[in-house]
């Protein structure tokens, strides 16, 4: 490190917002050459923000971005590269078209005379970049089918041929195997010896403890610490991530359990979770918990029927459900509030009362018609419970906010009056008024006897919902917590595969 | 933590795993599978029939496919950046008469001026797409499906039941349409010239490469700081270029006409293209493959006339082969992804 020389990037006072929601406040990050810098923070901390101003898709609304102590100002992220910054994303954007040497020199191809592109010296420069890298990937091969780790390291040669000096990894190795990671990280040291300041944003402390010399910690779009990392230890980054009071947000309504409702047994899906055993009872709130990519999602996917799995068994009140089938499951009485309402909740054309309508057509509909009049009522009812904010009920769903829009999707469900509600995000990107309403009604529908398998990556929710909370870490129940024996800690540590043995 | 440095530094040595080596051959080289079906097709007619080897008949395939040939290379670049022209048809049109009303009013005008013009007013046509495409944003399929219209109409407009016949042009002329050199028609020549040269193009500058690109992912492609409406823009209008060149060209080849010239040529140049291994959503696929594409159904169509059987089955074979050549592409392209799934760089 050689702090001496001034920083190679520096972002001071960078305020962003979105609407109402302030994603960045007052937030600084220096980036020196020769060193890999960590940032850490939980969902919606404000890292992907940080992301996109640095790749310059999105602009500051203040704030200044110095590079080599000079202000640079980015309109698009041409400019960002140019610049020398590169940015590694989760899951590259690459040209499934095109083939791998293509795809690193897209846009700036070395020409021969006439213009011309050197497709020759094109490929004997991504040999020699891949051979910098110490892998092996052929520059000929389409770039379709590419793994997300292969996806990376085209991405990765693309930075080395853009000589970029500032490389942004987010979340790298969230989809990675153990032995891509290995491989990833010995890149990443190849890189900071050549000199450039890399930004490694991960969820996994034990990465950011293997790889970089100082660590940054957001929290709710602000800067809370950035230290070397022989001063932290993953307790105090994991406090310094998660250590906002316990909001007031959580009107928990006590119930009695009753039997069970949901039993999952041993089920596996290859490659995606294993093993995966938990049950729901009527009147409780299980929240699974982990990391983006610990197979949450998957899992109740394949509950309700959307994946197919491959051993182990879902149980709805003692009757088994078919592989892949939603169908067997609505009928079973299981309603899924997806994370993408956009694409998967809601037709966002369609109005507001077909939208809540449309799960219970079979109810609504006389001799195969749907009746106007019928539709309305049976919307309106459910709007009024809900405490819906709407204009008219014939105006299309995308006129709501986004708080409503959710309710919409609960409506729709809950009309159907289900057995096992499973909620996946449920308040993600809503305000925080509505939020603590959508919290209200999850809350009562478990007091009326409703199971509610909640998927959050919001630790507070999780905290101030679950009755019990089954922690999944790479697609494997890592631990089971209690009510009574619920700590933040413990969760996290969990959550990131730091279990101890006692506990386990 | 291993570092790379200390590790051994292979290339790659190009290896391939052997399995799916044909169906990804076949994926990648697709013109060869065109040439295949062409020689069967040849083949298998002459067996039927001496004659369809003749000199005379080979010349008559050639200069036949050769303006839908011309034309689909336009509609694979469009279709390559994820657009569709459909408005070939109608700018070829348009430019034929234009063509021709310039021989009625200066009946020595020079074959290279009018060509010129015709290309001029192809252009022009396709600028009108493509700022309609990219400046407004309207998807192409609807905006192309517009202009046909508009166009078509103009041209009735402009020739209301008027026929510019052969006597009004000079034999110059006329002759690009009949002529041959060492036994290959001009047309067939200037096909092969085009394609040649927008194969090359397509493969060897940055504009061709980038057309690519931004079909294949068009995010990616803003991201990479390709200037993609410009390069959508540049599509239309050379692809709109091309339809009033092939104009020009089609009025030598026939003598005459009126205002229904090329009427549904925009739907036979799609299915060349299709055939020929474009994809329908962009991204890949070659000119050559387009224009061996124009070939292979232009001699199907010709075959089916001489094994006699009825040309009311040539639209419906054409139709099927279509069909049959996306279904052909969707099976190969679930064959090979499993191939290119497994190649993956190997970590030694």
């Amino acid at each position: 490190m050689n702090a001496a020389e001034g920083p190679l990037l520096r972002l001071e006072h960078a305020d962003k917002r979105f609407g109402a929601i302030r994603a960045l406040e007052n937030v600084h990050i220096e980036l020196f050459a020769g060193e890999v810098h960590g940032l850490v923070g939980e969902n919606g901390a404000g890292k992907s923000t940080l992301v996109k101003i640095l790749a310059g898709v999105l602009r500051p609304d203040a704030g200044r971005l110095l590079l080599d102590g000079e202000e640079a100002i980015f309109d698009n992220a041409k400019q960002s590269q140019t610049a020398g910054i590169a940015i590694i994303f989760q899951e590259p954007t690459l040209f499934p078209d095109l083939s791998v040497a293509e795809n690193i020199f897209v846009g700036g191809q070395p020409l021969k005379r006439g213009r011309r592109i050197d497709v020759r010296r094109m490929r004997r420069d991504a040999v020699g970049l891949f051979q910098q890298l110490g892998v092996r990937l052929d520059p000929d091969r389409l770039a379709r089918g590419l793994s997300i780790a292969d996806q990376q390291l085209v991405e990765i040669a693309k930075a080395l041929s853009a000589h970029a000096r500032v490389i942004v990894m987010d979340e790298p190795t969230a989809a990675l195997t153990a032995s891509e990671v290995e491989r990833l990280f010995g890149i990443v040291e190849t890189l900071r010896a050549r000199g450039a300041a890399v930004l490694f944003i991960s969820h996994r402390l034990e990465e950011i403890f293997g790889l970089c010399q100082r660590v940054t910690v957001m929290r709710d779009g602000r800067h809370v610490l950035t230290q070397p990392i022989e001063e932290l230890t993953s307790q105090a980054i994991i406090r310094a991530m998660v250590g906002r009071e316990m909001a007031a947000l959580f009107p928990k309504v006590a119930s009695e359990p009753g039997p069970i409702v949901l039993k999952v047994d041993r089920l596996t899906r290859e490659g995606v979770f294993t093993d995966v055993s938990f049950d729901v009872r009527g009147g409780e709130i299980v929240a699974l918990a982990g990391l983006v990519g610990a197979g949450r999602s998957e899992v109740a996917r394949a509950i309700f029927g959307i994946d197919r799995w491959d051993a182990g068994s879902v149980e709805i009140s003692g009757r088994k459900l078919p592989k892949a089938s939603p169908t067997a499951a609505i009928a079973a009485g299981i309603g899924l509030v997806p994370e993408d309402r956009r694409q998967q909740g809601l037709v966002m054309d369609f109005s507001i009362e077909r939208n809540i309508a449309l799960a219970s057509l079979g109810r609504v509909q006389r001799f195969g018609l749907i009746p106007h009049g019928a539709e309305r009522s049976f919307a309106r009812d459910w709007a009024v419970r809900l405490q819906l904010k709407y204009g008219r009920l014939s105006n299309p769903v995308w006129t709501l906010s986004g708080g409503n829009q959710q309710k919409v999707v609960l409506a729709k469900w809950l009309a159907r009056r289900p057995a096992l509600l499973i909620v996946d995000e449920p308040t993600r990107g809503i305000d925080v008024g509505t939020k603590a309403e959508v919290h209200r009604l999850l809350s009562e529908l478990a007091a009326h006897g409703v199971a509610v398998l909640m998927i959050s990556s919001e630790l507070p929710e999780v905290l101030g919902m679950a009755d019990r909370i089954v922690v999944l870490f790479e697609g494997r129940v890592s631990r089971t917590f209690a009510r009574a024996d619920i700590d933040e800690d413990a969760i996290m540590r969990a959550a990131t595969g730091l279990v101890e043995e006692a506990a386990a | 933590m291993t570092t790379t440095v200390e590790r051994a530094r292979v290339p790659y040595d190009g290896e391939r795993t052997g399995s799916h080596q044909l169906a990804e051959l076949l994926f990648r080289f697709r013109e060869l599978g065109i040439v295949l079906a062409l020689v069967l097709v040849v083949g298998a007619t002459t067996i039927d029939n001496q004659r369809f080897v003749s000199g005379t008949s080979l010349q008559q395939l050639l200069a036949g496919a050769a303006i839908i040939a011309l034309l689909a290379i336009g509609e694979t670049i469009v279709i390559v950046t994820r657009n569709v022209d459909l408005s070939i048809g109608s700018v070829l049109g348009i430019s034929a008469y234009a063509a021709g009303s310039v021989f009625v009013h200066y009946p020595h005008a020079s074959t290279f001026v009018v060509l010129l013009i015709g290309l001029l007013v192809g252009a022009a046509c396709g600028a009108v797409n493509g700022a309609i495409v990219t400046i407004l944003r309207v998807p192409s399929l609807v905006v192309t499906l517009g202009t046909l219209y508009v166009i078509r109409g103009i041209d009735a407009a402009w020739a209301g039941g008027n026929q510019i016949a052969s006597f009004s042009l000079p034999n110059s002329f006329n002759k690009i349409g009949y002529g041959t050199i060492a036994g290959v028609p001009y047309l067939g020549l200037i096909a092969i010239g085009a394609v040649a040269v927008a194969t090359y193009a397509m493969r060897s500058f940055r504009t061709g490469r980038d057309f690519y690109a931004i079909g294949s992912n068009p995010e990616a492609a803003r991201l990479a700081g390709i200037p993609v409406g410009r390069r959508v823009f540049t599509a239309f209008v050379l692809s709109g270029a091309i339809a009033g060149f092939a104009g020009v060209l089609w009025l030598s080849y026939f003598g005459s006409v009126d205002a229904i010239a090329g009427v549904g040529y925009e739907f036979q140049v799609i299915a060349a293209v299709v055939v020929g291994g474009v994809a329908i959503f962009g991204g890949s696929g070659t000119v050559l493959g387009a224009a061996l594409g124009a070939l292979l159904l232009n001699t199907i169509s010709s075959a089916l006339v001489v094994v006699n059987v009825s040309s009311n089955w040539n639209q419906a074979l054409a139709g099927a082969l279509l069909v049959g050549a996306i279904a052909f592409d969707r099976l190969i392209a679930l064959r090979v992804a499993p191939a290119l799934r497994t190649r993956r760089s190997s970590r030694e």
